[in-house]
């Protein structure tokens, strides 16, 4: 049964999934998924494809109701803009850049006479300025990540979530993304990643949780996870070994 | 009645010489057509698109009446509206019949279905891509809904023309509402019906060359409304 969020996550988690379940075409995809992320730095989702890693994400987001379980987001991640979603592949509105960001800004209810103000920071957060008036859907994939991004960042989310935000990316637009996740996180915002890429783990990542067959398998500090895993899955995921 | 050479010669005489009642007559259709169509976006874009993303009872339903509507035909709504403006009407107290507001009642009650019908399937396309995107900005079925229709303006733009060029080619309903009337309601489909019958080929020909080169003119706007949207990369 799913319960109702009243209480919170509990102290230094942004958002806890309580035992999630969800079922899909009468397959179990997350089962009875238990996962806390934490309220400061960057946390990242590792697992095998068909973990549930994007459903939590999702989950998180509030766009999928779970089965059974409860989505408990801190106190004071009331607001349905308090949590932003950048997706794997973004979808930009037929727009310039500059008109996309205006879009996200009014559909946010960011005061009018404040949108301009607003508008020039993301432009400069983003590096965008100099795209700014280019048609949105025409820019590189990397660049059309970037102003995702930047466009879930227009209502100052407390927790932003990327689904594997720089797959199929060059590593000069890999480093562009990674760049601003940094910042988003050091500017006070939790951030989320779920990533299939141990390295990039590394870079970002200051904690880890491991999905497996829509369970959490593992949940440590990044550095200690990536230096040994103490569930097999993981230990099994990261010797390159195929989880079956 | 005039050969086939001479009505063709006269007829060029008339579009070249901008023959007075050939421009009065254009310009009325142009007009109404013009109006109509307005009037017709402004019923059928939002009503297509809240066909498209709304969740309501009876929406199934009434999306099968609008797809059903695009083919009323136009002596029927010619009928109604004749009926309704009528002396003894419930509208009859407006006084409208035979003026060029009825001709634009009728053609827009006309048009709005076909508007509203291709409005609906191409918000509903996009509405596919942008679902998951808006949702999880927490968009609201406004912003949704005006998202959905400035994104596929390129597109709604061919749906406009589309109901544009049949109040355009249509006779029946504004013959019956406006009824021919010469230099009061008198337009392009209805002035080609009467000459012809009366055996003046001139005017005919004259209008239905002014008639062909504006449906040719609707199809290159179409044509390049497509092309600059996917030049623009806005597609």
């Amino acid at each position: 049964m799913l319960r109702l969020v009243a209480s919170g996550p509990g102290p230094e988690a942004a958002i806890r999934l309580e035992g999630v379940s969800l079922n899909r075409g009468g397959r179990r995809v997350l089962d009875d998924l238990h996962l806390a992320i934490p309220a400061r730095g960057i946390t990242a989702i590792m697992g095998p494809n068909g973990a549930g890693k994007s459903l939590s994400l999702r989950v998180m987001a509030g766009l999928i109701r779970p089965d059974e379980g409860a989505v408990l987001p801190a106190n004071d991640l009331t607001g349905r803009q308090d949590i932003a979603l950048v997706f794997q592949k973004p979808v930009l509105l037929r727009r310039s850049v500059r008109a996309n960001l205006r879009h996200a800004l009014a559909v946010y209810g960011v005061p009018r006479r404040a949108r301009r103000e607003r508008l020039g920071e993301l432009l400069d957060f983003g590096r965008l300025a100099s795209i700014a008036d280019a048609p949105a859907r025409a820019l590189s994939g990397g660049e059309q990540q970037r102003v995702a991004m930047v466009r879930a960042l227009a209502a100052r989310p407390k927790l932003l979530l990327l689904d594997e935000p720089t797959a199929s990316l060059d590593p000069q637009a890999t480093a562009a993304i990674e760049t601003l996740i940094l910042n988003t996180a050091h500017s006070g915002t939790a951030v989320v990643i779920v990533t299939h890429d141990r390295g990039q783990a590394g870079r970002l990542a200051d904690h880890i949780r491991f999905v497996h067959k829509g369970s959490l398998a593992e949940a440590a500090p990044a550095a200690q996870f990536l230096l040994a895993q103490k569930s097999p899955e993981a230990q099994a995921y990261l010797a390159g070994k195929l989880l079956l | 009645m005039q050969s086939f050479g001479d009505a063709f010669a006269a007829a060029f005489g008339l579009i070249v010489g901008l023959d007075a009642d050939l421009i009065e007559i254009v310009g009325l259709s142009l007009s109404v057509t013009l109006s109509a169509t307005f009037f017709a976006c402004l019923l059928g874009f939002p009503l297509g698109a809240v066909l498209a993303v709304g969740r309501f009872p009876m929406r199934g339903v009434l999306t099968v009446l609008v797809n059903a509507l695009m083919g009323l035909p136009p002596v029927v709504v010619g009928l109604v509206v004749y009926l309704m403006l009528s002396r003894a009407g419930p509208m009859g107290a407006l006084g409208l019949l035979y003026t060029p507001t009825a001709m634009i009642v009728a053609q827009t009650i006309l048009v709005t279905p076909i508007v509203a019908a291709l409005t609906r399937q191409i918000v509903a396309d996009l509405d596919v891509e942008y679902h998951e995107t808006l949702r999880s900005m927490g968009a609201g079925a406004g912003a949704r809904i005006q998202t959905l229709l400035w994104d596929g303006r390129f597109a709604l733009m061919t749906a406009a023309l589309a109901g544009m060029g049949r109040a355009l080619a249509e006779v029946g309903a504004v013959m019956i509402v406006g009824g021919n009337i010469d230099h009061v309601t008198r337009v392009m489909t209805t002035a080609i019906a009467l000459e012809t019958s009366r055996g003046e080929l001139a005017l005919a020909l004259g209008l239905g060359i002014v008639l062909m080169v504006l449906s040719l003119a609707l199809n290159a706007l179409v044509m390049g409304a497509r092309v600059s949207a996917a030049r623009l990369a806005h597609a």
